[in-house]
């Protein structure tokens, strides 16, 4: 175990959280508002920490291996949330640190479940600072820190491996950093095409550059107390189309990029995934019908929420806490089944339940004919035991953690629906849940040890399981 | 650049790492994932998985835009077949390992030209090439040579009684009249490029650079000159093995080999009919004591496991025998062996990557002065370049005192024509000269990196 590399580490990326602090305290001079201070108290304290951290921790050799790649991502993301409550404790607009703490983590995983009741009274710069939570934890903290930050280290892989979601994760070209610059010049680009879409809506660019900085990293805060659902259809159908356009594995934008159209319209993830997509919002849109009694709305409401859970956002137009059984019932399935891998979205990815399918459709016809010989293709190609039995073991812990969750928050006195979709709203990243937890309400009712357990939730189910876990075993912090 | 290298095993990965380490663009292909799999970890490098030889996998691996493609697969054939279909699909320059001497005869330069390969390299020939010329100048660890053999330099070790011990460099001129430059010494895990204040210690690893006859003088004048070794016992009967007896024998040497396996031997003694052919176990101190390793000039050993190399070659040096050189294929047991006194080793995989980098850094600057050679020194911390001068070089002319050149740089020697210049404060540049250059911390790609 390299502990100086991985203490070195944090703190040059806490160096650069100081910077990032340094944005909302921009705006908030622009709006001359007195939250400025705490902006500058937390980028003061990052900075100096990591400092500290980088000065006693200098390492003597530079090699990471996996292990380390995960404790250095968890402790990373731990360290960046606690700091990044900072701001709303000092500046007493949310005054408890639990509260505080649960936002940024919300916000840094991108699930977007707030603990405010009344999100309008918050200053534009603590507004800002949620909103860009997402932006950043949306493609991850350590992939903007490679792609930026010259030379962490050779094997920076572990890195990238331990932050992005899915169950492959591979480089565009032949350099780390080149491919972390890649991925942030896509997704920079996409960020400001939604900034101008919107404000040709007539937004305002405050309000259009938040909520594309909450598709982009499809978080969610809205800055509104109805969302979404107080602007016009245009931005609705905007974001809707960016919300999916982000669930897209990124990968496939950089194919289109280099002109390799024909393996980016292959992907069977993607052609899953509009597949789940068509499907829902055709079915909600039966469903929800009689409700609105106008093809358009019912088409707009039902793609608009379908695109916002697929995509774990949690964007809302209207409160589908009133909407039929069926429609809900598809919504908690979106909820699980997330994005696609390699995108900023959450959940438990289409590419791994693809694979999953193919297993069973594997596993079926091995029971038929004993001998048969099978192989399971993804993406043209087909995949080694290794990765099939990661995926097995990712739905075993997937499943042992939800229902985890699920029972220590059933300590709270609440309905069973609104507790069991608080677990996957927050596990998932998606946001809302149903019930007591639905769009139109917060998770301000929760005890603090809830609020604590749901935070670890949403951490969980951003690193996709495991670096935490490997982070909290002791075995990885053994001297051999 | 971008350059793919196809086969990662022990050479194509060693290539790939020191190509990494020069700042390029590197692509590993190979058939194998869990090789792919270990590459990505350990190297900053993309890995894809595949047949070289498939269209589809080398376009994945994006060699429309390749400007080197290096194929070290173990099969010759699949190798220029690869070269071949890279070079059709659009990569601008190959490197085909090899090795089959029936391919390295007449009929090369036509299939090297028709398939679009532009250099071929051999590792055992290469190999060979290189335990030849220690041979020839046994009390050196190892022989570079520059320039067409005009100009050489030798490493040594210096031992604790040796002349040289406290003495510094600028001295050295002086007590022996002879015109050389200690260009590199290695002292513990710390490699230097000396200056004139620099005072040598018994246990160094130094490196002196002059023309051939001055190194023959100056060593005689050290005692530790050892004749040219003219009984060589081989052991282990690999390609490298042939090459070397095959050298050693056409300039009159005598050559044992000694293999444990019969048909090898057989084939051998067909091969090298002047070749005194032995069957038997060479882990056998017995056989090798029958045979008569207390008599011998040399021991080179070169079985395919490094342990066993490592062990008999210690042997052979507790036999007294005057030369040994061992071959060691992985790079942790180097150190090793170091350790154990053994300090002529030979890693076939360490001069390949050499020949390919070298390769590399001339394609990386084809404008302005061109490299000729490049040794890597001192287990790669330092490099000995070979630069060939334009007529349009701005160092044309400087005497070499008033040059503000980086530290840790040392022109070592300037042939112009036929003549070897040691150079001295006063001499100059001159066009079309040849200059040797010595560098360690630097990645030099033209010959005027080296000023600040």
């Amino acid at each position: 175990m390299n502990y100086r590399m991985i203490f070195y580490t944090t703190g040059k990326i806490l160096q650069v959280n100081s910077l990032l602090l340094m944005l909302p305290a921009v705006v908030s001079l622009i709006y001359r508002e007195s939250c400025v201070f705490s902006f500058l108290l937390a980028a003061v304290i990052s900075v100096t920490a990591g400092f500290i951290l980088s000065l006693i921790f200098k390492p003597k050799n530079h090699l990471i291996y996996a292990k380390e790649g995960f404790v250095i991502v968890s402790l990373t993301w731990i360290l960046l949330s606690l700091i990044g409550a900072l701001p709303f404790v000092l500046s007493r607009e949310i005054p408890f640190f639990f509260d505080a703490f649960f936002e940024t983590v919300s916000g840094f995983t991108t699930t977007g479940a707030s603990i405010l009741t009344d999100v309008e009274k918050l200053s534009n710069g603590l507004l800002f600072w949620r909103s860009f939570t997402h932006w950043i934890g949306g493609m991850g903290v350590l992939v903007f820190v490679m792609a930026f930050i010259p030379n962490v280290s050779d094997r920076s892989i572990h890195l990238m491996r331990a932050e992005m979601p899915g169950p492959i994760v591979g480089k565009l070209v032949p350099r780390i950093r080149d491919t972390a610059k890649i991925l942030y010049i896509i997704y920079i680009v996409l960020t400001l095409v939604e900034v101008v879409m919107l404000c040709a809506g007539g937004m305002s660019v405050f309000e259009s550059l938040l909520h594309s900085f909450g598709t982009a990293g499809t978080g969610g805060f809205g800055i509104k107390a109805d969302s979404i659902g107080g602007y016009s259809p245009y931005i609705q159908w905007v974001i809707a189309i960016f919300m999916l356009i982000f669930g897209v594995n990124f990968n496939l934008y950089y194919l289109i990029l280099i002109r390799r159209f024909r393996s980016a319209i292959k992907s069977s993830e993607l052609w899953a995934y509009i597949c789940i997509v068509l499907f829902s919002v055709s079915a909600i849109s039966f469903n929800i019908y009689p409700m609105y009694k106008n093809i358009e709305e019912a088409l707009r409401q039902a793609a608009f929420q379908v695109s916002s859970i697929i995509t774990t956002t949690g964007y809302a137009t209207t409160d589908f806490n009133n909407w039929p059984v069926l429609s809900k019932g598809i919504l908690m399935l979106l909820m699980i089944s997330g994005g696609c891998a390699g995108s900023t979205a959450g959940g438990f990815k289409i590419s791994r339940i693809v694979i999953l399918f193919k297993m069973i459709r594997k596993e079926i016809r091995r029971l038929i004919h004993p001998h048969s010989v099978d192989t399971v293709k993804f993406e043209g190609k087909a995949l080694d035991n290794q990765t099939l039995y990661g995926v097995g073991a990712y739905l075993a812990m997937y499943s042992i953690c939800a229902l985890s969750i699920f029972l220590l928050l059933c300590i709270e006195p609440f309905d069973i629906e609104t507790t069991l979709t608080a677990m996957l709203a927050c596990f998932n990243n998606v946001g809302p849940g149903l019930g007591a937890v639905g769009p139109a309400s917060s998770f301000a009712d929760f005890s603090a040890f809830s609020k604590l357990i749901l935070s670890f939730a949403m951490l969980l189910g951003r690193l996709e399981i495991f670096p935490l876990i490997i982070a909290l075993n002791p075995s990885t912090w053994k001297k051999r | 650049m971008n350059i793919i290298v196809v086969g990662c095993g022990k050479i194509g990965t060693t290539v790939l790492s020191s190509l990494v380490n020069e700042n390029h663009d590197v692509i590993g292909v190979d058939n194998d994932p869990a090789v792919i799999e270990q590459l990505t970890n350990i190297y900053d490098v993309m890995g894809v998985c595949g047949n070289g030889t498939d269209c589809d996998t080398l376009s994945e691996a994006n060699v429309q835009k390749a400007e080197l493609v290096i194929a070290t697969t173990g099969s010759d054939e699949l190798n220029m077949l690869c070269c071949f279909i890279a070079r059709k699909i659009g990569a601008k320059h190959t490197i085909a390992r090899i090795r089959n001497p029936e391919y390295n005869d007449r009929s090369f330069g036509f299939m090297c030209r028709h398939l679009g390969i532009s250099l071929s390299i051999n590792p055992e020939l290469t190999a060979a090439h290189e335990l030849y010329n220690i041979l020839k100048l046994p009390s050196a660890a190892k022989v570079e040579t520059f320039s067409k053999r005009n100009f050489e330099m030798v490493e040594l070790k210096l031992k604790p009684d040796s002349p040289l011990d406290g003495i510094a460099l600028s001295e050295m001129r002086k007590k022996f009249k002879a015109s050389f430059l200690i260009c590199v010494v290695q002292r513990g895990d710390k490699v230097v490029i000396p200056d004139g204040n620099f005072i040598l210690k018994g246990g160094d690893k130094i490196g002196i650079a002059a023309t051939p006859a001055e190194i023959q003088r100056l060593l005689k004048e050290l005692k530790i000159m050892q004749k040219q070794a003219r009984s060589v016992m081989i052991l282990g009967a690999s390609t490298t093995a042939y090459y070397l007896a095959k050298m050693l024998l056409n300039s009159g040497n005598s050559v044992k080999i000694i293999e444990k396996n019969p048909d090898r031997c057989q084939h051998f003694s067909e091969l090298l009919p002047d070749a005194v052919i032995i069957n038997g176990d060479g882990a056998q101190q017995e056989l090798l004591l029958e045979e008569g390793i207390r008599s011998v000039d040399a021991f080179v050993s070169l079985t395919g496991m490094d342990e066993q190399n490592i062990l008999i070659s210690y042997f052979a040096s507790s036999q007294n025998v005057p030369k040994v050189i061992c071959k060691i294929n992985r790079d942790e047991f180097t150190a090793t062996a170091d350790r154990l006194g053994l300090d002529c080793i030979i890693s076939p995989k360490k001069i390949i990557s050499d020949v390919i980098v070298r390769y590399a850094r001339a394609l990386h600057n084809s404008i302005g002065s061109n490299m000729e050679t490049l040794y890597r020194l001192m287990d790669g911390s330092a490099e000995a370049l070979e630069f060939n001068i334009s007529s349009d070089c701005s160092l044309i002319g400087i005497p070499l005192k008033k040059m503000k050149t980086k530290d840790n740089i040392l022109i070592a020697g300037i042939i112009r024509g036929r003549k070897t210049i040691i150079p001295s404060g006063e001499d100059t540049i001159q066009a079309l000269d040849n200059v040797i250059i010595f560098a360690s911390g630097h990645i030099l790609n033209d010959v005027t990196d080296i000023l600040k």
